[in-house]
């Protein structure tokens, strides 16, 4: 399969798509965006509006069933999942930008400040992380919120999704730092970097002609890894009451939703089955992506280890 | 072992600075803890209130206070318990989840080891393919799904299970499989591959070689090294097992820590949240310094 122009991006491609797992990843994974980018447009049906058939079972009317107030759940289900991808994708941005920086600082400079910064990795590793989360959504809902909502009541929830996507991403760097400090000490002994030292390449331009280029695969592979671990944590808040607040609807909300109208005695599955199964879903084609990515990346490790 | 005592070490400075952030970060938020309430009866009460729980002094010492009490053990009282004070919440509530956490564990390695060692002899492609399919499922399926779809199916359709509470082992059952299953899908997972690599090696081969029967070779020469993966997985895991605790109480309506800590941040029951981040730390550090001793234990090459 090596052709005239075999770089290394276009072989890990040729690998990335050789693994079935991970091309049937991906398609569902532009699926589920699709329809939740433009399928709430095509539904034509506003998630919030209540209607008069509470809890009635999926049919002709509504696709996936409507919950309590009557609303209809395909509409909630989409809506949720372009909220639960939208904070995934951003958090792991954030995520990406903190590791990045963190592991780029440390692995360049090395001695003391690299330690240092490898012990603070170390120090955050071995704390609760959602727990930080959960105390930061608290801090933006008792300090910030208040304040928001006096001025621009309309832009809470939008505010509250960015405090959310900010808290996530300041969370879920430690890996993606770890990875890009041991990239950057392998790299930096390499001739064409000791080079563009010793030439005296200024550090801005060092970083971004010389040493990005060359992590951009690792970065690739760490993103899309982390962007699941956000989605779930996102979706683990609102399942807690601690993420989005109603009439907004995120997975893990409608989750939840689900999960309260359990009972005995009147079953109502669709409430529960629909947003968890997509859930799964992304997440299985989130990791089989991202296993798929790494094994292109990296072709000598053993793939698999995403978990 | 060094490195291993500076750790130990690092402990308390790291449950201080815990204790600083959160303190200060919680004070800095606007309105008393007590504004929530119904407007206070009079200002004396709102006042005898203040004065009960050390608010009107002066923000540093009651930080020193609050150090001073941490130093002995005492967590302070709980606002939104009167007459409860933290530690004896915490003396309620932790050894629900404790054995939920101890069960859940038992059932990932229980489980989670031997699917990963079978799987990965494979022996049996048909086996091995339907352990993978499982595991992968396993992985993707999170707490707060498992959860609900195991009492859809075996509390509310077959009604095998009670929907929800604690007490006794029929109880325990589903949180515990919710809790444990999703860890056995990825130790299951970790044993596999570290299998998987140790097999190939060449010590593995030199055991062979020397004609050491195939069960001798596995349990004496590859295990005890496939395991590392598996035991350094630990440390993390425990720290997910504790998030995921917190949905599972929640689910089952279990009175344990996890279902207090986020009862917490409804009411803003500033003490109890505090004390149970300090303790979650406290516990997680020592889980994985005991990680940490364990992994040095079976790899001697780790930390020398």
């Amino acid at each position: 399969m090596i052709g005239p122009s075999s770089s290394p991006g276009r072989l890990a491609l040729e690998r990335f798509l050789r693994d079935r797992m991970a091309v049937a990843g991906l398609v569902v994974l532009v699926l589920a965006a699709l329809a939740a980018g433009i399928g709430p447009l095509l539904l034509g049906i506003d998630p919030d509006r209540a209607g008069d058939l509470a809890l009635a079972p999926p049919g002709a009317a509504h696709w996936m069933g409507t919950d309590i107030h009557g609303r209809d759940l395909l509409a909630r289900v989409l809506i949720g999942t372009r909220i639960s991808l939208a904070v995934g994708a951003v958090g792991a941005l954030v995520s990406l930008m903190i590791g990045v920086a963190w592991g780029v600082v440390a692995g360049a400079a090395g001695g003391r400040t690299d330690a240092w910064l490898m012990r603070v990795v170390d120090g955050l590793q071995a704390l609760p992380t959602v727990v930080w989360v959960m105390l930061g959504m608290t801090l933006f809902e008792a300090g910030l919120a208040g304040r928001f909502a006096q001025r621009w009541p309309d832009a809470l929830p939008v505010l509250r999704l960015a405090a959310m996507m900010i808290c996530l991403g300041s969370v879920s760097w430690l890996t993606m730092a770890r990875v890009i400090r041991a990239q950057t000490l392998v790299l930096r002994q390499r001739p064409f970097l000791l080079a563009a030292t010793a030439l005296g390449v200024p550090p801005v331009r060092w970083f971004l002609r010389h040493l990005l280029p060359n992590l951009s695969g690792v970065i690739l592979v760490y993103l899309t890894l982390s962007v699941p671990s956000v989605v779930l944590y996102e979706s683990f808040l609102s399942f807690l009451g601690l993420g989005v607040r109603p009439p907004q609807a995120s997975l893990g909300s409608l989750i939840a939703d689900g999960a309260s109208q359990l009972n005995p005695i009147r079953v109502r599955w669709w409430l529960l089955v629909f947003p968890a199964g997509l859930m799964a879903l992304l997440l299985a084609a989130l990791n089989s992506v991202g296993a798929g990515l790494r094994a292109a990346f990296e072709p000598r490790r053993v793939d698999g280890l995403s978990a | 072992m060094k490195s291993w005592a500076s750790r130990l070490a690092l402990v308390p400075v790291l449950l201080w600075a815990v204790a600083t952030l959160c303190f200060f970060l919680l004070r800095a938020l606007p309105g008393g803890p007590f504004d929530r309430e119904r407007p206070a009866a009079s200002r004396e009460v709102e006042a005898a209130l203040r004065a009960r729980y050390h608010w009107d002094e002066p923000l540093g010492r009651q930080y020193l206070r609050y150090l001073g009490n941490l130093a002995r053990g005492d967590l302070g009282p709980s606002l939104k318990y009167r007459n409860h004070s933290v530690n004896d919440l915490l003396g309620q509530t932790v050894p629900v989840s404790l054995s939920l956490g101890a069960l859940a564990f038992a059932v990932a390695m229980g489980l989670g080891i031997p699917v990963g060692v079978f799987s990965a002899l494979g022996r049996n492609r048909w086996a091995d393919a339907t352990a993978s399919l499982l595991t992968l499922v396993g992985v993707c399926v999170p707490v707060f799904v498992l959860g609900p779809l195991l009492v859809l199916v075996f509390a509310v359709g077959l009604e095998w299970f009670p929907v929800a509470l604690w007490g006794g082992w029929t109880r325990a059952v589903l949180p515990t499989l919710t809790l444990g299953l999703y860890f056995a899908a990825r130790v299951a997972r970790w044993m596999r591959e570290g299998m998987l690599e140790v097999l190939q090696s060449p010590h593995v081969q030199a055991a062979r070689a020397r004609g050491l029967g195939e069960g001798a070779v596995i349990l004496r020469h590859v295990l005890p090294v496939a395991l590392v993966p598996v035991v350094s997985y630990t440390g993390p895991m425990l720290a997910d097992l504790l998030t995921g605790s917190f949905v599972v109480e929640n689910v089952f309506q279990i009175p344990g820590t996890g279902a207090f800590f986020v009862n917490s941040f409804f009411s803003r029951d500033y003490p109890l949240m505090m004390g149970l981040v300090l303790f979650y730390c406290l516990v997680l550090q020592v889980l994985s310094l005991i990680t940490d001793l364990l992994l040095r234990w079976i790899d001697p090459r780790i930390g020398s």
